[in-house]
């Protein structure tokens, strides 16, 4: 059914030791009619994928500050696969240098946010990414 | 769902039980007939509910009960809800942050669920939900309500054993004796017992059980103290949920309960069953009329709800 509302994962991996960005980006989410999971700071690769295949979420996204998002990443997304997720959005933010962009998008990361992004950009984003899966792929 | 996701449901693996629990939420066609299919494989599980107000540790709790369990051999679900922002439609989901020790076993499964507009403290599907998990072979099942006022009673309706958490501090005796969400309760816990008030918020409780008027061997629900955060008093409340149920055994009081729940089921079915067609049965300009005939005082609202329901075919 179309209208079942966006449910979307929102993890820190790794040992990031605040998580301000994700909870703004977590009320945005919410204000935009979407159920956000929120699972915090010091996530494992295990408990993201874990925690995504039971909500079921449609998105999944990664917040890090600390810089091992290139260490991190192939893992969660590795496990997403094997799990049986292989076309949850992707989705990340943080501070990622503008290098390793089109490694995460190689990766299958749909969208990188870096600081400054506008909530209002990434609910669209969102929306229409999963509008699209949704048609092409009936739920 | 064909055979192939119901017998993979059935053997707990966690993306089958994910999908049908999202089937059984949007509801429809798919969501009855996955009900269908697995309804005769349920009725096994300990249904435990967990309500209480806002920020008494009642998801903290959950997950030392649930650990707990874990470490006797019981696979353990856990249904978590939390409100839907009536403005937005939207939620956060903020059980499982405090469920963290769970992960990284297969005997554990936790998901999350948003209200959805429904009243009374648990969501639409939240019934549907548990089914799934009770097919699946947890046998022990975790709900936990949203923060409850106090009259979000609807987990005991669905739930063999509910636990209402109180925390030091929420209210005189006076709160102790009001109607609603204490009454529902067969086990009472005071959590953050480190709290200062933490004995006369058990002794207000204990007051209120004392005043209820004695009836032969009636259950009385104990009240227990916890530190859920400190994995304190767990043991004591996870073995006066296990009195709760032998009591129910005991006095065959399982199948009265059960038939009372199915029977509520029934007509909350029934009930929302009629509305969806009511919807769908009457048209639009017919209740613009009605409400103008309201309006102008020429028909009282009983009567103009006996017209539409008059007209409907059902």
């Amino acid at each position: 059914m179309a209208d079942r509302p966006i449910r979307v994962l929102i993890a820190k991996p790794g040992l990031d030791g605040h998580d301000r960005g994700a909870k703004v980006v977590a009320r945005a989410l919410r204000d935009a009619g979407m159920e956000v999971i929120y699972t915090g700071i010091r996530q494992t690769p295990e408990m993201i994928a874990e925690a995504a295949v039971q909500e079921d979420v449609d998105v999944v996204g990664l917040s890090i500050l600390s810089g091992a998002h290139l260490d991190l990443f192939p893992r969660i997304v590795e496990l997403l696969k094997q799990k049986g997720m292989p076309e949850v959005l992707l989705v990340c933010g943080g501070i990622i240098p503008d290098e390793d962009i089109a490694a995460l998008k190689n990766m299958g990361f749909a969208g990188v946010f870096g600081p400054g992004t506008s909530t209002q950009d990434l609910v669209k984003f969102i929306r229409e990414q999963i509008a699209a899966r949704r048609a092409g792929v009936p739920a | 769902m064909d055979r192939e996701a119901i017998d993979a449901l059935r053997a707990g693996n966690p993306r089958a039980v994910a999908r049908a629990i999202s089937a059984v939420e949007r509801g429809g066609t798919e969501a009855r007939a996955i009900i269908a299919a697995i309804y005769r494989y349920t009725g096994r599980a300990h249904v435990i509910g967990v309500t209480g107000a806002p920020g008494t540790g009642k998801s903290t709790l959950v997950n030392e009960i649930a650990k707990l369990y874990r470490r006797r051999g019981y696979r353990v679900g856990i249904v978590a809800v939390d409100p839907t922002s009536p403005f937005s439609g939207g939620a956060i989901l903020g059980d499982r942050l405090r469920m963290q020790d769970l992960h990284g076993d297969d005997g554990v499964f936790i998901r999350s669920m948003a209200t959805r507009g429904s009243l009374g403290g648990l969501a639409a599907a939240t019934a549907d939900a548990t089914k799934v998990l009770d097919a699946a072979g947890f046998t022990v099942i975790l709900i936990e309500t949203v923060g409850a006022g106090q009259s979000e009673v609807d987990i005991a309706k669905n739930a063999l054993t509910t636990i209402v958490v109180e925390a030091p501090g929420l209210g005189d005796d006076i709160q102790a004796i009001k109607a609603g969400i204490l009454e529902i309760a067969d086990v009472l816990i005071v959590n953050k017992a480190d709290l200062d008030g933490a004995n006369s918020t058990v002794a207000a409780l204990e007051m209120n059980l004392n005043l209820k008027p004695k009836v032969e061997n009636a259950w009385r629900p104990p009240v227990l103290k916890t530190i859920a955060i400190k994995s304190e008093g767990i043991a004591d409340a996870v073995e006066w949920i296990g009195k709760h149920r032998a009591y129910l055994e005991a006095n065959r009081l399982i199948e009265i309960q059960e038939r009372a729940r199915l029977r509520a089921e029934l007509e909350q079915v029934v009930q929302r069953e009629l509305m969806a067609r009511l919807v769908r049965g009457v048209n639009g300009t017919q209740i613009d009329a009605l409400v103008e005939k309201l309006a102008a005082r020429e028909m009282d609202v009983y009567s103009a709800a006996e017209k539409l329901i008059g007209a409907l075919p059902i």
